[in-house]
């Protein structure tokens, strides 16, 4: 959960506590604060009132403890909280204390109220709540002071707490009903806190209500879970009561007091993160200005806004809930609206259900994100997961009435034979339990209900209209090849554009790809006109929420777009869903043509030019903007509800205003206007043509785009040939069909699925724009380094224009090259060029420390010549001391890095290479994703030359991440983002898939393999604590280290890191990046490292964070310079990728993703692989260079250590005299900020993060258990307790097996450990052959993660009576990325069983949705029914299932597999031994059935084989059969089918 | 793009040029031109890099890198590989006005930094680049392309070498009225004169002066400004000046003999034969030849042209004295990619007198001591000596002459062609133009404007004795900074 609008500063003297997160500043911005959490409630189905339900909840809470987390004091807490039912027996004692004589329950409300410390400003407080409760018309009947015991708090908590009061109102007899005094005191509450905090009284930034009606209470603050009951007196009073109990444990990102951040809400608590906020924001503020009802009448204006941007996102998702809710819809209906399930792609969704989705979707877009919502109206409780299913959340439900559900099982005790059922919330899926009708209501029953309710699917037939059904355009638009030349000029079209970005995606249907980062200027920075969209970047998710793989997860992903206008959200009628449907939002032109000439009643299309005069410049440009305004207003005054911003009109007379300006500026003024949902903005222009200005047009409010010069352009290139064997229509289908894809994948990096949501969300950071610009057109986008005004982006116009219209032309009838993405002499600059490229070739291999310096002068005075933030940086002069005193360079030298590259995607003998040299200067290189070889981990030769990567990288694909891998680093690195593509997964083809590399990743040579874009066991910042412990466990002498991109918010991520106890965070820039990435991503995504290193720095020190973690940086670090540049902006250690890679003989081809590397740098090909002539002492001498200039720096500038120049950033100065026509706007105060703290405050990592391993059942236990199996290899067996809390079982005790056996482990079983309860989280994690853990009970999520050749076996305790089969016994996510072992699990597992699976034998009884997705080696038997979406993106291994009731191809992803009849004899030999291994140690009932009556159940086994690992072993059966074997068998296998690829790709 | 795996496919082919023994019959071109489908094949070796040192144009350790007017090769290449000429005619014409005169005479710097080069060899760059002009005007694509509108800047243009016409081309294109200024009787200059019909077909000069002509462009012949032209008047008449005169000042070999008939430099040599072929009869100046022992001082280009002219002219023996040692075989360690190799290699000269003679004319580490004479004062004769490369006191390199290593050589033709010292002074000294210390006119490169408000100078006069390539480059750069001037801005690359 994220955002919240800066506090104001509060009033009075600063003697006052600050309250909340500190005010923006530097580049902090409290925006972008993020938590997570456990969250959970316990209630009894019949509505039973008792004390022990709220003792049950404050223990679900208190084994929800490690989801929270604590700041820099550890009796400091993030939040936690409790929300119940009226306690009216409780609460009728305390009042009657205090005097007052409670009404009956119903007649009464109860405030729970934050309010200053002072007296005196306390009581005004309550006077103005008291005036305005009474203007309501409702009796405030008194206070009651909340006994609150603060001893136990730290001082930070304490330093905020504010006073706690409770407030008795009395109903009024006028109101109706009690629905109408609910109403009635959610007016009271939104007017007291809008109207006291804006009182201008002293301490009214205190004022705060946690809750106030008649039939709930909230007790929260900034607390540590088990400090919640010390705290509040009144939750241990016994009379206190409640049939429910929702609570909430909280982890931020920050350390900054807030107690009113905690959870619950009033009607929700909530895990996880809504990332279409800001787009939510804002259409809910547009559509306010609509909003009637009869329900509240007049009240209706003093609720408004109804979205208190103060708020975190949490809270912002309760004030939309709560008002749908008060103004008539009933819980269910008013979560289904929210998060609606992805019903767009469903195969099986029933019609009146997509039919309400549908309709509803022309109400409300949905509120995007991974999220698990808990919710309750104090009679109903219940609690839905996002259309994905991202987040845990599991339930029992118990014969005596009660359930419980949790963020993970095993929260309450409760014996087995009183569980009923064990399940888990599902995606989508909605779990209801209604306390007045006593029952578990099925998802199924609420949810037909709901949609039966209106005839959804008759409204749509009357009103919703197909695009494809409007009748045919009588006049389409004709190309005009004349002038296509001189428009695409105008619009700043180059070659490369054509060649490099459009014609991939017309003739493949796909964006084009390239490698090796970016190394181009800013678009502020650049001498050369650019158009407005390069000025954005676009933001991604990381650590605090996943991204989504709109590939392999296709279902949860949706297009569809309405046009039209939008009714009142509060009173929905049928004509409602009066609206044009499109499939997606781009339009060819007959589509254009057809909405243009609708002639239908409710749909009224008018087009507006969007034109300047290009004789008046930048303030023309402000006019025609503001006629645009105009024209818009009285169109939209006239009913006009479909506006079409036109560019056709460009001539020489007439300029056009940049499209993106032109719809986010027409967007942002109609919300203003508060007409904004009364239209829907269509654009048809000639200036977009990549999938970045398409996300950006969307992002900022267009509905749908017909980008005309890029289809004419298309048919030019079909006339030149340029484009072979394809027609007009195809070309446009493929190049629009590229589009959209690559638009849902630029959402899926934020982890958004459906373009609706994205539209309008603004997920961008500008970078060089000026606030006037951003403010005015593009409001709320973060901007933090101020940059180019109206008058130069007018310019930027005109320079294009002239050159299009001149009268005369010197430059030849063609485009310009470009040189974005392909050096050119006279295109874009690059860092790396023909020059700096040879003298750093020449350095390292003549060993020239000259030749070097005058490279770093070439890279630097370029870099003066602004190509990048720290070009526009100075060093102020200081005095210098003597070289010698400076330390020396071998030190300097262990804080470089090479950056992350897998052996993989460079060759063999670059990554050893690189491996070698950096162990020669006791620096560090990183394996990258994809495993290592272990024999480089032993090799050594007469120098002592070590090939053993010292950092190794766990990235999501989790390739060759066995124990033995993790024990030999000295770092590992989690890998969240890289820098050429944040948000986004990677995919290895077969051909690449060399059978020595698929020998270090587990897999089968031939076969693709597929990194996720997300970690599937980091959703959330809890979830990477948990990540960072695993690993500790598996390696404790290892730091761990975070790699994070820089965008904005990053710092506040960071601080989430350093929270989580991360050794060491990564801030890495948008700019680096070697491996192969979409076009669009590595020029559009993610930010500079300076700010991105600045942020970080900034954040860390504001919450006294920075001394316990070390922070690095890279991207297109070149030189000393940029090293002290770092330095001084607060990193201590400092990465190198591209460039010891051209000290290897790199020569910037940048076709690494073709693997036709010449110099053998990044190719597979043994052919090219003989040109490699890198040297260790190519990179040895880069580093030393490096380190010397450095030192040389360091002389000049005074300093001593490098740990003295950290975070000095007013050594730095911003240059002077930039005379640039771009850069002159930029400002970079902020950059050079120093927040004001205490000097205990450290500015570098000073002191070891606290792991808490001695805490774990390892330490404590285990390892002494196992020593004899461990020193002398004999055999232990023990059985113990266990329970949610004890997290990662077995790891510790697994990897000092590793240590002392190596990769072969111990003989099978040697360790056998039964435990009986429920298993905390990671359960058996990274596991080595030998051990074996049995659990009787049930476990969290990613169970045997990276299993490493142990066994894991899952059965139900002895005594349950539940059906095993039918119940949850383990998590999501189990045997993530495990290499070899075996599983037996004897019940049903949740989703995502055995992702990326690759070589784990498991047996299980039925699975969630996602089984087996991504698996590239293993087999996987399903005993029963499976979820959706089985086998998506499983390349590899094979899978049987059990498919009884002949349904499972239909939930089974066919993309990559086939399905066939199990009959091979070897293979029913195989799967039946596994029953038979797996009823032998589950005693599964099931599986002995199978096996009594087996010859009826073999036929129904259906076999999932991947159709790449099929082809690859058909090849080698061919191989086989002509005689040969071993490696050398492989490799012609892997030749023929790479031919075999070939043909099947045409290429 | 392209084809990723080319360079890999394919081996590098260049067409075998007509047989010597053939060739020197006659005067046409010895270069023959590969079929389509082999040069969609060698062009589908560019590796479509994404750093093409081979479009950078650079000087290192003294010799060009690369394409100094930045030809867009991986461009062309893959049209090329295409098939698509038409497209990559347009894009090699964005950069280069006279390909057709590159893609035969430029040494190919480009190839030196190819990247294929690196590891394995380089794409037949120039190869492609003139298959595609020489289409281009077998197709008729290449048509006069007059301006739209025209300015009312007029500019002379002083000289038609290569810089003088590129310069020409790029202001004509943008409206100026240009008059250029030759004294010779044809327009062309060195592309003209200089170089023999062999190797550039003096037809393909005359087309190209003809199509810049049916443009717009006004040439005036025999008329040398200085001497039968007023330089006043020309900064009169016209808006804007720009010299193009060239580095036209031979190097002499002041040694004793050298006043004796027979001795000749090699560019009035090459000039003769050239006129004699154009106008069918020879004029006083022609030296022939024929029957008679050459000696050629000097191992350049112009050195190779004077062996193949002599050839074909009959004479009866050759020798070409080279001072400097004979380069390795293949890139030696100091001499890496991208720098030019310099390598030794066979030019056309070379290879007809070997076909002829039996052996490379070349003599290295040679020079001329004596030039010996007959009665009549006629040379007879050369008396070489060999000399050795030795480091002086400031660490240059200079040559000794090794003792006892002196041989005389029978020589009734001496041709002296070991480079050019810089411009001619007549016209600089009446104009009182500023010189850098080589003689050469001063204005800085990138901005070519001389001290003379108005007076641009471009090409070897500027720059000194350089590639024709390089002459284009400064010939549209000047272009560039003249329009600047005219107009406050400008138009042009």
């Amino acid at each position: 959960m994220t955002a919240m609008q800066p506090t104001p500063p509060p009033p009075g003297t600063g003697a006052t506590p600050r309250l909340g997160p500190p005010p923006k500043q530097g580049l902090y911005d409290p925006w972008f604060e993020h938590d997570a959490c456990g969250v959970g409630f316990v209630v009894n189905i019949k509505g039973r009132k008792s004390h022990e339900i709220v003792r049950q909840g404050l223990q679900v809470l208190l084994n929800l403890t490690h989801r929270g987390a604590c700041g820099a004091e550890a009796n400091t807490g993030d939040g936690a909280g409790i929300l119940l039912q009226m306690p009216d027996k409780f609460l009728r004692k305390a009042a009657r204390q205090v005097g007052i004589q409670l009404p009956p329950f119903g007649q009464y409300g109860v405030g729970m109220i934050f309010l200053p410390p002072d007296p005196l400003q306390r009581r005004n407080c309550e006077r103005l709540f008291e005036v305005i409760a009474a203007e309501e018309g409702q009796e405030v009947l008194g206070w009651r002071t909340v006994p609150t015991d603060n001893s136990m708090l730290g001082e930070t908590a304490r330093a905020s707490e504010p006073y706690m009061r409770q407030v008795f109102l009395r109903r009024s007899p006028d109101l109706a009903d009690d629905m109408a005094f609910e109403r009635k005191l959610y007016v009271i509450r939104k007017r007291a806190v809008t109207e006291i905090r804006n009182s201008g009284l002293q301490g009214s930034h205190y004022w705060y209500s946690a809750s106030l009606s008649y039939k709930t209470i909230v007790y929260k603050g900034m607390l540590m879970p088990d400090q919640l009951p010390r705290y509040y007196a009144d939750l241990v009073d016994p009379d206190l009561e409640s049939a429910l109990a929702l609570v909430h444990s909280r982890f931020s990102t920050n350390t900054f007091p807030s107690w009113e951040r905690g959870h619950p809400y009033r009607y929700v608590a909530h895990n996880g993160e809504i990332n279409t906020l800001r787009g939510n924001i804002n259409w809910m503020h547009a559509r306010q200005a609509m909003f009637q009802s009869e329900l509240f009448g007049e009240d209706i204006k003093a609720i408004l806004p109804i979205i208190n941007t103060n708020g975190s996102d949490s809270a912002m998702f309760d004030n939309c809930l709560e008002l749908l809710v008060l103004a008539g819809r009933s819980l269910p209906h008013a979560i289904m609206m929210m998060i609606p399930e992805p019903w767009q792609n469903h195969e099986s969704m029933d019609d009146a259900k997509k039919a309400f989705y549908e309709y509803h979707a022309c109400l409300m877009e949905p509120w995007d994100g991974p999220a698990s919502i808990a919710f309750t109206d104090g009679i109903r409780i219940g609690a839905v997961l996002d259309r994905n299913g991202l987040r845990p959340s599991r339930y029992y439900v118990t014969r005596d009435d009660l359930v419980i559900m949790a963020s993970e099982v095993g929260v309450l005790d409760i014996p087995p034979d009183r569980v009923l059922q064990k399940g888990r919330l599902q995606p989508g899926r909605m779990f209801l339990v209604d306390t007045e009708e006593g029952r578990i209501v099925a998802d199924e029953e609420i949810k037909r209900s709901i949609v039966t309710a209106h005839p959804y699917r008759e409204w749509l037939n009357r009103h919703m209209i197909e695009l494809s059904h409007l009748p045919e355009p009588t006049a389409v638009p004709e190309p005009d090849h004349r002038t296509v030349l001189q428009r695409q000029i105008a619009f700043g079209y180059t070659f490369e554009d054509l060649r490099l970005l459009m014609l991939p995606m017309a003739r493949d249907g796909v964006e084009a790809v390239g490698s090796m980062g970016n190394d181009t200027p800013l678009a502020a920075l650049s001498e050369r006109p650019r158009l407005l969209y390069d000025y954005f970047k676009q933001l991604f998710a990381q650590v605090t929420n996943p991204p989504i793989d709109c590939i392999r997860e296709e279902i949860v992903t949706a297009s569809d777009t309405n046009l039209g206008a939008e009714g009142d959200l509060l009173n929905p009628r049928p004509e409602h869903c009066r609206r044009i449907h499109l499939k997606n939002p781009i339009l060819t032109n007959e589509e254009l043509a057809k909405i243009r000439q609708v002639n239908q009643v409710g749909f009224k299309p008018f087009t507006l030019p969007i034109l300047f005069n290009p004789r008046e410049g930048g303030v023309g440009l402000e006019r025609a903007m503001h006629a645009l305004y105009a024209r818009a207003d009285k169109a939209i005054a006239e009913g006009v509800n479909i506006l079409i911003l036109s560019d056709r009109g460009v001539d020489a007379d007439n300029a056009p205003i940049p499209a993106l300006l032109a719809i986010s500026g027409l967007h942002h003024h109609l919300i203003r206007a508060g007409t904004r949902t009364r239209v829907s903005l269509v654009l048809e222009s000639g200036e977009p043509r990549e999938v970045h200005h398409f996300a950006l047009l969307i992002g900022y409010g267009c509905s749908a785009i017909n980008p005309y010069l890029a289809f004419e352009t298309l048919d030019d290139l079909i006339r030149q040939g340029l484009l072979r064997d394809m027609d007009h229509k195809t070309a446009c289908k493929n190049y629009a069909r590229a589009a959209v894809k690559g638009v849902v994948k630029v959402c899926s990096k934020m982890g958004i699925s459906t373009i609706q949501s994205y539209r309008g969300a603004q997920i961008f950071e500008a970078v060089g724009l000026h606030h006037r610009v951003v403010d005015k057109y593009f409001t709320w986008t973060p901007s933090r380094i101020e940059g180019v005004d109206l008058d130069v982006i007018a310019e930027e116009v005109l320079q294009r224009h002239r050159r299009a219209y001149a009268e005369r032309s010197g430059n030849g009838a063609v485009l310009d090259p470009g040189g974005q993405y392909q050096w050119r002499q006279d295109g874009e600059f690059h860092l790396f060029n023909p020059d700096t490229i040879h003298l750093l070739h020449k350095a390292v291999r003549t060993g020239s420390y000259e030749v070097y310096q005058k490279y770093a002068e070439a890279v630097n005075d370029r870099a003066r010549a602004l190509c990048t933030l720290r070009s526009l940086l100075d060093f102020k002069p200081r005095t210098p001391v003597p070289l010698e005193e400076v330390e020396p360079v071998e030190s300097i030298m262990r804080r470089f890095k090479t950056g992350a590259m897998s052996y993989g995607s460079i060759s063999q003998e670059a990554h050893e290479t690189l491996a070698i040299a950096m162990n020669r200067i006791g620096g560090k290189s990183n394996t990258g994703e994809g495993g290592e070889d272990p024999a480089r981990y032993t090799w050594t030769n007469e120098r002592g030359d070590s090939k053993n990567s010292a950092i190794k990288q766990v990235a999501s694909g989790r390739f060759g991440v066995t124990s033995y891998y993790l024990i030999n680093a000295r770092e590992l690195q989690i890998k969240m983002a890289q820098g050429a593509k944040p948000g986004e997964g990677g995919q290895l083809p077969g051909g690449k898939v060399y059978p020595w590399i698929a020998k270090v990743r587990h897999s089968t040579p031939g076969v693709g393999l597929i990194s996720p874009p997300p970690h599937h066991d980091i959703y959330s910042i809890e979830d990477l604590a948990e990540l960072i412990h695993d690993l500790k466990n598996a390696n404790e002498h290892a730091r761990i280290s975070v790699k994070l991109v820089a965008e904005v918010g990053v710092g506040t991520v960071a601080a989430g890191v350093a929270k989580a106890h991360a050794d060491v965070v990564l801030i890495s820039g948008h700019d680096g990046g070697t491996g192969a990435s979409p076009l669009t991503s590595i020029k559009h995504a993610g930010l500079p490292w300076e700010l991105g290193l600045a942020e970080t720095h900034q954040t860390l020190v504001l919450n006294n964070l920075r001394s316990r973690i070390t922070v690095e940086t890279d991207g297109q670090l070149k030189t000393g310079r940029d090293v002290i540049v770092a330095a001084l902006l607060g990193a201590e250690e400092y990465g190198f990728a591209t460039a010891p890679l051209v000290s290897m003989g790199c020569i910037m081809m940048r076709v690494c993703h073709l693997n036709t590397c010449p110099v053998g740098v990044a190719t597979q090909d043994p052919r090219l692989r003989q040109n490699f002539t890198g040297k260790p002492e190519h990179v040895v001498n880069f580093m030393r260079f490096i380190a010397q200039d450095v030192r040389e720096g360091m002389a000049r500038l005074g300093f001593r250590t490098l740990n003295e120049m950290i975070g000095r950033t007013d050594v730095l100065e911003p240059r002077r005299a930039v005379d640039h026509w771009k850069a002159r706007g930029i400002d970079l105060t902020d950059l050079l900020y120093q927040p004001e703290v205490p000097p205990t405050v450290g500015r570098y990592c000073q002191q070891p993060q606290d792991h808490g391993l001695e805490k774990s059942l390892d330490k404590t236990c285990l390892l002494e258990l196992c020593r004899p199996a461990l020193e002398r290899g004999e055999r232990v067996r023990a059985t113990l307790p266990i329970r949610n809390i004890h997290r990662v079982v077995g790891t510790l005790t697994g990897s000092e097996l590793t240590r002392r056996y190596g990769p072969e482990g111990l003989p099978e079983d040697t360790i056998r450990l039964h435990f009986q309860g429920s298993a905390g989280q990671s359960f058996g994690a990274f596991l080595p052959r030998g051990m074996t853990l049995i659990l009787e009970g049930d476990a969290n999520d990613y169970l045997g993660k990276g299993l490493s050749g142990g066994k894991i076996i899952v059965y139900p305790p002895a005594g349950a009576t539940f059906v095993p089969e039918q119940n949850i016994i383990i998590g999501n996510v189990a045997f993530y990325g495990a290499t070899s072992g075996e599983a037996y699990i004897r019940g049903m597992a949740g989703e995502r069983f055995c992702v990326r699976n690759s070589g784990v034998h498991a047996v299980v009884e039925a699975v969630g949705d996602h089984g087996c997705e991504y698996m590239t080696g293993g087999r996987v038997v399903v005993l029963g029914p499976t979820g959706r979406n089985f086998a998506a993106g499983m390349s590899g291994g094979i899978a049987y299932v059990l498919d009884e009731t002949g349904d499972f191809p239909r939930r089974c992803n066919l993309q990559m597999v086939g399905l066939e009849p199990l009959n091979d004899p070897e293979e029913i030999e195989l799967v039946r031994d596994l029953i038979q291994r797996h009823a032998e140690y589950t005693r599964s009932e099931r599986a002995l059935k199978i096996l009594v009556l087996w010859e009826e159940y073999r036929p129904r086994f259906v076999k999932v084989l991947p159709k790449d690992y099929r082809r690859m072993l058909q090849a080698f059966k061919r191989v086989a059969d002509s005689g040969l074997s071993g490696d050398a068998a492989w490799m012609a296998a892997f030749e023929e089918n790479a031919r075999d690829l070939a043909r099947v790709g045409g290429g | 793009m392209g084809k990723p795996t080319g360079f890999l496919d394919y081996a590098r082919e260049l067409p075998l040029d007509r047989a010597a023994l053939e060739r020197i019959k006659d005067w046409n071109e010895f270069h023959l031109h590969p079929a389509e489908a082999r040069l969609r094949e060698q062009a589908a070796r560019c590796m479509d890099c994404g750093t093409p040192f081979c479009h950078t144009g650079k000087i290192l350790n003294g010799m060009t890198s690369g394409c100094p007017i930045n030809n867009l090769i991986p461009e062309w290449n893959d049209l090329v590989y295409r098939g698509l000429w038409l497209e990559a005619l347009e894009r090699l014409h964005k950069t280069n006005n006279f390909p057709e005169f590159t893609g035969r005479v430029c040494p190919a710097p480009c190839e030196g930094s190819c990247n294929a080069g690196l590891v394995t060899a380089p794409v037949t760059i120039k190869e492609i680049e003139c298959a595609i002009i020489d289409r281009g005007w077998d197709e008729g694509w290449v048509q006069p392309r007059p301006p739209a509108v025209r300015t009312d800047k007029s500019v002379a243009i002083v000289g038609s070498g290569p810089a003088g016409l590129a310069a020409a081309a790029q202001l004509n294109r943008v409206g100026h009225t240009v008059t250029v200024f030759e004294r010779a009787d044809r327009p062309g200059g060195l592309l003209m004169y200089g170089i023999p019909n062999m190797k550039l077909d003096k037809r393909l000069v005359q087309r190209r002066v003809d199509l810049l002509a049916a443009e717009g462009v006004r040439f005036v012949t025999h008329t040398e400004v200085g001497v039968n032209y007023d330089p006043r008047r020309l900064r009169a008449n016209f808006d804007a000046v720009i010299l193009c005169t060239g580095a036209t000042r031979p190097r002499d070999l002041p040694v004793e003999g050298r006043d004796l008939r027979g001795i000749h430099f090699a560019m009035d040599y090459l000039t003769a034969n050239t006129r004699r072929l154009l106008d069918g009869r020879a004029n006083g100046a022609f030296i022939d030849a024929a029957g008679k022992d050459v000696v050629v001082v000097g191992g350049g280009d112009t050195g190779t042209d004077c062996c193949g002219t002599a050839l074909r002219q009959g004479c009866r023996s050759l020798v070409q004295l080279e001072i400097l040692p004979r380069p390795p075989l293949e890139r030696a360690p100091d001499n890496p990619w991208p720098e030019w190799p310099k390598i030794y290699r066979v030019d056309y000269g070379q290879e007809e007198a070997a076909a002829v003679f039996g052996g490379d004319p070349r003599v290295y580490l040679t020079t001329v001591k004596k030039f010996l004479g007959d009665a009549r004062g006629h040379v007879a004769g050369v008396r070489t000596v060999q000399v050795t490369w030795e480091k002086d006191a400031q660490g240059r390199y200079l040559p000794r002459e090794v003792p006892g290593t002196e041989k005389e050589r029978p020589a009734q033709l001496v041709l002296l062609a070991m480079g050019f010292l810089g411009p001619e002074p007549t016209l600089l000294d009446q104009l009182g133009l500023e010189r850098d210390a080589r003689s050469n006119i001063k204005a800085e490169h990138g901005r070519f404007h001389t001290n003379l408000p108005g007076v641009f100078a471009a090409g070897d006069c500027r720059r000194g004795q350089s590639l024709v390539v390089w002459a284009i480059h400064e010939g549209r750069g000047a272009a560039r900074e003249c329009d600047r001037y005219l107009m406050g801005d400008t138009v042009l690359p």
